[in-house]
This record gives C-alpha cells, sequence and structure tokens, in this order.
C-alpha cells in the first residue's frame, strides 16, 4: 500500500495527512484527519450526505480522490460554527426544525452555505436547485428551503 | 488487486501510461463509485494538464477541453445552446465534477450531455491525433480511446436545437429518456434533421425513423404525429428500476411529439 502526503486548508486552518491509492476524500476526512461531520450515506455520489466545498464549489466527497485536494482548500459543516456561535443557517435549521433525523443535514449546511456565499439573496427556484443534490427523507424538504431562505431575507442572523 | 493511482501533467503521458491497462478518472463520478465498490481494480490514470478544461470558440464551432465540468460549460457564454442540457445533469455538486469526456462513456440511464452532442454531429478529438464522430464513439464503449477535446458545430438557428429530459424524480432525476434535435431549416422545410435519444437503447443513439419521416418536411401536425409513431424503429430500450422498455417504447414518441410541436 502506498502512502501519500496531502497538505491542505480545512475549515481555514491547515492540515497534513497521509491518504492511500483510491481513497475518497469522505474517508479521508473521517478516519484520517477526524473531522466526522462529512457523512457517508450512499458512496455513490446519489445523496449528497457527504457534501464539502473544494475552493469554494460544493462537491461529493465519497467520488473525489483524496488526494487531489493537496494544496486546495476544504470547508465543511464543522467549520461554520464559531465556537458556541453557530452560522445563520444552523440557527434557521433549529428554528424551522429543518433537520429530524439529521443525517442529511451536514450536507445541507454545506450546500446552502455555498448557495448563499455565492448568491446571498437567492429566490426559491434557486434554493431548490442548489440543494437538488442532497436527498432528505425526513422533512420533505419544505422546512429547508424555508430556513434557507430566512438567512438569505434577513430573518435570521448570528 | 490494490488500486494504484498515477498523476501525469499530459493527456499523452497518460495515454502512455494506460497502454499496459488501466482506468482514465476525468471527474469521479463514475470511476470513483467503482473504485468505492471495490469494482475498479488496478491501475488508474489522471491527468492534470489545464487545457483539458479550456472551451474555445473557433468559427462555426466551439471546442471543449474532455475535461471541462458542467459547471464550466454553464459558466461559457459560447455554449449557451447547451446550457439546458448541462443543467439537467445532477445536482450542482455533481456538475461541478462530470466532465463532458466522461459522460460519454457514462453507462445507461446516463450520458445525456452525449445525447446532445450526437444531435449536434459533434467530434471527438483524440489524443492520438485523429477525429471521430461522437455517435460513432457511442456504438462500441468497451474499449474508449483517450479524448482530448470535442467539437461541436454551433447551430446557425438556435432555434434549431431542442433538448427534453423526462425524469420521474424532480426537480432532479436519472433519465426515463432523453431527447435531443437539431432541425436545420432551408426554406420553411427540415433539412439534415438528426434526432437523438438517450435511455433508449444501450447507449445514447439516433431515431432513424424520425429523422426519415422529417427530412424534407415542414413542421406541421401530421408530420410531427407521423414522426412520434416512428420515433422507436428499430429501437430496443432497456428496462430497469426506473422504468420497462415497454414503458419507454410507449411514451418516446408523445415526448418527441411534444417537443417537436415546441419547436414548430
Amino acid at each position: 500500500m502506498t502512502f501519500k502526503p496531502v497538505s491542505f486548508t480545512l475549515n481555514g486552518s491547515p492540515k497534513a495527512a497521509f491518504t492511500t491509492d483510491g481513497q475518497n476524500l469522505l474517508e479521508f476526512l473521517r478516519r484520517g484527519v477526524g473531522d466526522l461531520s462529512p457523512k457517508y450515506g450512499c458512496g455513490q455520489g446519489t445523496c449528497g450526505a457527504c457534501t464539502v466545498t473544494i475552493d469554494g464549489v460544493p462537491q461529493l466527497a465519497c467520488l473525489v480522490l483524496a488526494e487531489t485536494v493537496d494544496g486546495r482548500h476544504v470547508a465543511t459543516a464543522a467549520g461554520l460554527a464559531d465556537g458556541p456561535r453557530l452560522d445563520p443557517l444552523q440557527e434557521a435549521f433549529m428554528e424551522r426544525f429543518a433537520a429530524q433525523c439529521g443525517y442529511c443535514t451536514a450536507g445541507m449546511l454545506v450546500a446552502a452555505r455555498a448557495l448563499l456565499d455565492a448568491n446571498p439573496r437567492p429566490t426559491r427556484d434557486e434554493v431548490i436547485e442548489a440543494i437538488s443534490g442532497n436527498l432528505c427523507r425526513c422533512t420533505g424538504y419544505e422546512p429547508i428551503i424555508d430556513a434557507i431562505l430566512d438567512v438569505a431575507e434577513g430573518r435570521v442572523q448570528a | 488487486m490494490a488500486v494504484q493511482v498515477q498523476t501525469h501533467a499530459s493527456l499523452s503521458a497518460a495515454q502512455q501510461a494506460l497502454g499496459q491497462g488501466g482506468t482514465y478518472l476525468a471527474g469521479g463520478t463514475i470511476v470513483m463509485r467503482g473504485v468505492n465498490a471495490g469494482a475498479v481494480q488496478g491501475l488508474i490514470v489522471r491527468a492534470t494538464d489545464p487545457a483539458l478544461r479550456s472551451i474555445t470558440a473557433t468559427g462555426d464551432s466551439v471546442r471543449i477541453g474532455a475535461g471541462a465540468t458542467m459547471t464550466d460549460i454553464l459558466a461559457s457564454r459560447d455554449l449557451d445552446f447547451l446550457h439546458p442540457v448541462a443543467r439537467a445533469i445532477g445536482g450542482p455538486q455533481v456538475r461541478a465534477m462530470a466532465t463532458v469526456g466522461g459522460n460519454l462513456f457514462a453507462p445507461h440511464p446516463y450520458g445525456d450531455f452525449a445525447v446532445a452532442l450526437i444531435a449536434l454531429g459533434a467530434r471527438a478529438l483524440l489524443v492520438q491525433g485523429s477525429a471521430r464522430p461522437v455517435e460513432d464513439l457511442m456504438r462500441d464503449r468497451t474499449r474508449p480511446p483517450l479524448i482530448a477535446a470535442i467539437e461541436v458545430p454551433r447551430p446557425r438557428d438556435a432555434r434549431a436545437f431542442g433538448w427534453l429530459k423526462v425524469s420521474r424524480i424532480k426537480p432532479k432525476g436519472v433519465s426515463v429518456l432523453s431527447i435531443a434535435l437539431h432541425l436545420p431549416r432551408d426554406g420553411g422545410r427540415l433539412r439534415d434533421v438528426r434526432v437523438a435519444f438517450g435511455a433508449m437503447g444501450p447507449n445514447p443513439l439516433r431515431s432513424a425513423g424520425a429523422e426519415r419521416v422529417l427530412e424534407g418536411q415542414s413542421l406541421d401536425a401530421a408530420v410531427i404525429a407521423r414522426a412520434a409513431q416512428s420515433a422507436c424503429e428499430g429501437l430496443d430500450p432497456p428496462t430497469d428500476a426506473l422504468a420497462s422498455s415497454w414503458y419507454r417504447r410507449e411514451v418516446a414518441g408523445v415526448h418527441l411529439g411534444r417537443l417537436l410541436e415546441r419547436m414548430a
């Protein structure tokens, strides 16, 4: 087994760890680096539970070869809160009961944060489009959409 | 057998590395699924040449690097006619990863972008230097050549290109079928018609029956009805979890007719 060094930025902090040939980014983050916020759902790129951003662009960690993030910026749901101070999206998800079993929540939050960073005032259709790669089997999506719109429209602030 | 990953700075070096066999990794949306499941083993080769993602307009056509992603397509003004197609592929995460070159070899029922490329008469520029029509590549995908870029003729009239994807899950889902049409007109008559289907066979393909009916005709209700009736001639759509072969055969003509009506 070949070990390859990977140096990258995780939620703004420099990190270095070894990956192995063929290891995906999700496994690397969870087992190699200890960030358990991206979830393993399907391992096929279908559910979006493992969504992270790479250089600001949402991607599916289960389908990214870990060694390809060398020198890049990775952000996960674990980086959203600043200590006890939650991201407005996290506040809004709580207010709207947008998390039930919670398994999709980390991926939803990352996808939503990427949307709002690129487009702070999205329409409802743009929100739906932005989370169209994330499956939720509890909420029916409406509370999630409403929570994201609450932040976009200034009804929830940090 | 374990996986070994090789990264090369150029596609020609990657081609050389693949000489003894192996799997080329582009965006990862297909190959990494196989790696995760243990179905892809042995040598995996990737290339980091930035030219792979370049999109260049040249005269009447646009050259798309094989490594350009669906998000890259959506960011290109030169490819506005392909925006509805790229937007229909996956969610934002998949679009940021899935490449134009990889989509050519996406197994059924994926490969919607290739359907549009076939309708537009696109050519694949191979790393070894030659070029092949995309539809030829589709016929045998067992041992695909390494592709450097796709050359897509720009439709002279934007209204001549039509696109429709039918899926059960909204807003995004896998294709029950997809249809791409190129219907250039000459004096009110259709000339050089190309009708392409996705998920209606083992790979994206053209509908010879619909093309025969449409060629040389004006797009009126009677012609549309006959084209819809002929849509599945010679086609043997697969049965999968999304739809049976019978269902695909039943609805393909209906959806083709609706798209033709929109373009009339």
